[in-house]
């Protein structure tokens, strides 16, 4: 035996004492303990601090009225700016959604190999990592520079931009967890792919799907920076027609509002802000446990 | 089996007429239903080539004036006609280091105790309060951050930090105001930290029992496995996982340009000094842009800003795809 392969089969054999071993195991597990309860810590630091400081600002009239022109005054709300959210939200749903779940069937039912699904698949995870104010900056291009004029819709469009890889992804992941066997028997019963795919597939998943649609608009729902230059911000309800409507101008919402009142000399304005917090912390993380507690089964494929 | 007993086996019922009519249905509904799929997939695609059609026909003007001026100026002062990109750049890259010296060792350890040391269902709850830190909204962050810590870091953190040993180093230097370059890399830590922990946690997941096991099998404490067997690995994934938390940082808006201070003139030399990044000179000045050439030439940031960004997306989605096709073939 020469003496290089001795080598080999004496260096793993090293021997170090159990000790030493021990201590080393339980201070990593120890300083993961520690990690775990900085982050558990965190977040109910900021939950508790959005909760003590929005509760104070939460009245009837928080939820019904408009905001203060100006200084702040006892008695205003941000109900424009709550309905602006939803709509801006729900314009990047009514398009993202379907856009994404179509172009996630083509990824998992026509296109798991095959280049133009693969180069799809790279962009789509490439898109992900878009900054959101570079969507913003986005819709403010396309949009917003060619109308003369911002707009909710070009909020929306940047949302939807947000969304579009995020729920692909989502309901490729879910599609791919149905068997093939499920795929495999709906045709054999003759049924044509499409029917197969919609009727059979997607309904066998149909609880994941949700949840994912679900958490891919409550991701958008909270963002800010793509607002920033498309939406802006109101003091006004919005309209149908003019210069306030989701087409025609600029559309208050939650997430502007908290920014613009945040370094507000006036503490009724920042109270204000912390009391869209609390609206848009409660939305979010209730929206989150409920799908997950509700449609958990869908995961299980 | 003959044609006739196939014929016999078809249930009752005029299956037979159906046929020919679904034959038909057959020849046009699958390819329409594919090329429609095609397109909604497509959409992406398009739009991301869309969208950098539109940040360089409208930073063509700064591209055009500028040059790379930019690029080898510090100040970004509109008002004085200087449009350099280096103070902000310097900020993304300082704010990103802080972020990721907290949050990796953090995010992998928490990664490391969800899958390997506690059981299941204590997993499953941590877990998921990690998730819903990650889905806290980055304006709230901000306030936060802006709120609670700067005050914080302003009157006790900052002020001990000086008191202790390093505070003679210079980047500890100058008049702690909580409003400053070091806040905004903790927030950014805290906002990343669910990122990497949930990209982490499955690419340990993925590691193989058996190979595990054998590890076990040998002797070997959990923190040998831990570290000789799954994380050597998972390597590659969790390469792919840092990638992506740093694309986040490096990318993050709203959080950063509030607690960062934006106020600024030239390379600040300490972390207790206000400073900005690439997202937050975008944020604070666009809205306010006096000229086309300042919308312009923050267009173009963007655009840098946007490159940088997908260079570390597309290197994190390499090292994950890695990683799957390494766990693929061993399953």
């Amino acid at each position: 035996m020469s003496a290089t392969s001795l080598d080999i089969v004496r260096r793993p054999m090293t021997p170090r004492s159990v000790g030493r071993r021990r201590l080393a195991n339980s201070l990593v597990t120890t300083g993961a303990c520690i990690a775990a309860a900085i982050g558990i810590f965190v977040m109910g630091w900021i939950v508790f601090t959005v909760v003590v400081h929005g509760a104070t600002a939460w009245n009837w009239a928080f939820f019904t009225k408009l905001p203060p022109e100006g200084q702040y005054e006892p008695g205003h709300g941000i109900a424009n700016c709550i309905i602006g959210t939803i709509v801006i939200t729900f314009g990047a749903a009514v398009v993202g959604l379907p856009l994404g779940f179509f172009g996630a069937v083509y990824l998992s039912e026509f296109g798991r190999t095959g280049r133009l699904a693969t180069a799809i698949r790279a962009v789509t995870n490439i898109v992900l990592g878009v900054p959101s104010i570079i969507a913003g900056l986005f819709a403010f291009g396309l949009i917003v520079l060619e109308e003369h004029h911002y707009s909710g819709f070009s909020a929306s469009f940047a949302l939807m931009f947000l969304m579009l890889p995020v729920m692909t992804r989502t309901a490729e992941d879910i599609l791919n967890l149905v068997p093939n066997e499920l795929r495999e028997s709906a045709i054999a019963m003759g049924v044509p792919r499409w029917r197969a795919t919609l009727g059979v597939i997607v309904k066998a998943a149909r609880g994941g799907l949700i949840t994912g649609g679900i958490l891919a608009v409550v991701r958008v729902a909270g963002e800010t920076a793509p607002l920033l230059f498309t939406a802006l911000s109101s003091p006004y309800w919005m309209t149908l027609h003019g210069s306030s409507s989701y087409f025609g101008g600029p559309v208050g919402n939650l997430t502007k509002f908290i920014y613009d009142n945040s370094n507000q000399p006036y503490p009724g304005l920042i109270r204000m802000a912390w009391g869209a917090s609390l609206l848009i912390i409660v939305a979010v993380l209730g929206v989150n446990i409920l799908t997950r507690l509700l449609f958990q089964r869908g995961k299980e494929w | 089996m003959s044609t006739a007993e196939i014929e016999a086996a078809r249930p009752p019922g005029g299956a037979g007429a159906r046929a020919p009519a679904r034959r038909h249905y057959v020849s046009w509904g699958d390819p329409l239903f594919r090329w429609f799929t095609i397109a909604c997939a497509a959409a992406v695609a398009l739009a991301m080539f869309l969208l950098i059609g539109v940040l360089v026909k409208n930073s063509w003007l700064a591209i055009h004036t500028l040059g790379i001026k930019p690029l080898t100026h510090v100040d970004y002062a509109p008002e004085s006609n200087q449009y350099g990109a280096l103070s902000s750049l310097f900020g993304t890259f300082v704010t990103t280091v802080i972020a990721m010296v907290i949050a990796v060792p953090l995010a992998l350890a928490i990664a490391l105790l969800l899958v390997e040391l506690v059981p299941p269902i204590v997993s499953r709850v941590v877990g998921t309060v990690i998730e819903m830190l990650a889905a806290v909204p980055s304006i709230i962050f901000g306030l936060w951050g802006l709120l609670v810590i700067a005050p914080l870091m302003a009157n006790h953190v900052e002020p001990w930090i000086q008191s202790s040993v390093l505070g003679h180093l210079p980047i500890f230097g100058g008049t702690p105001i909580g409003v400053d370059i070091l806040t905004a890399g903790v927030v950014l830590s805290i906002m990343i930290m669910p990122f990497i922990t949930a990209v982490a946690r499955d690419v340990l997941k993925m590691v193989p029992t058996v190979t595990k096991e054998a590890g076990y099998g040998m002797g070997s404490t959990t923190w040998e496995v831990m570290h000789k067997i799954s994380m050597r690995y998972a390597l590659s994934g969790i390469a792919g996982a840092v990638f992506l938390g740093l694309g986040r940082a490096l990318g993050e808006t709203m959080a950063v340009a509030m607690i960062i201070g934006g106020g600024f003139s030239g390379i600040p030399h300490s972390l207790f000094s206000q400073g900005t990044t690439v997202s937050a000179t975008i944020a604070l000045n666009f809205p306010e842009a006096l000229s086309k050439l300042e919308t312009s030439s923050l267009i173009e940031l963007a655009l840098i800003l946007f490159v940088i960004t997908m260079v570390f997306q597309a290197a994190a989605q390499l090292w994950l795809a890695r990683a799957r096709r390494m766990s693929g073939s061993r399953a």
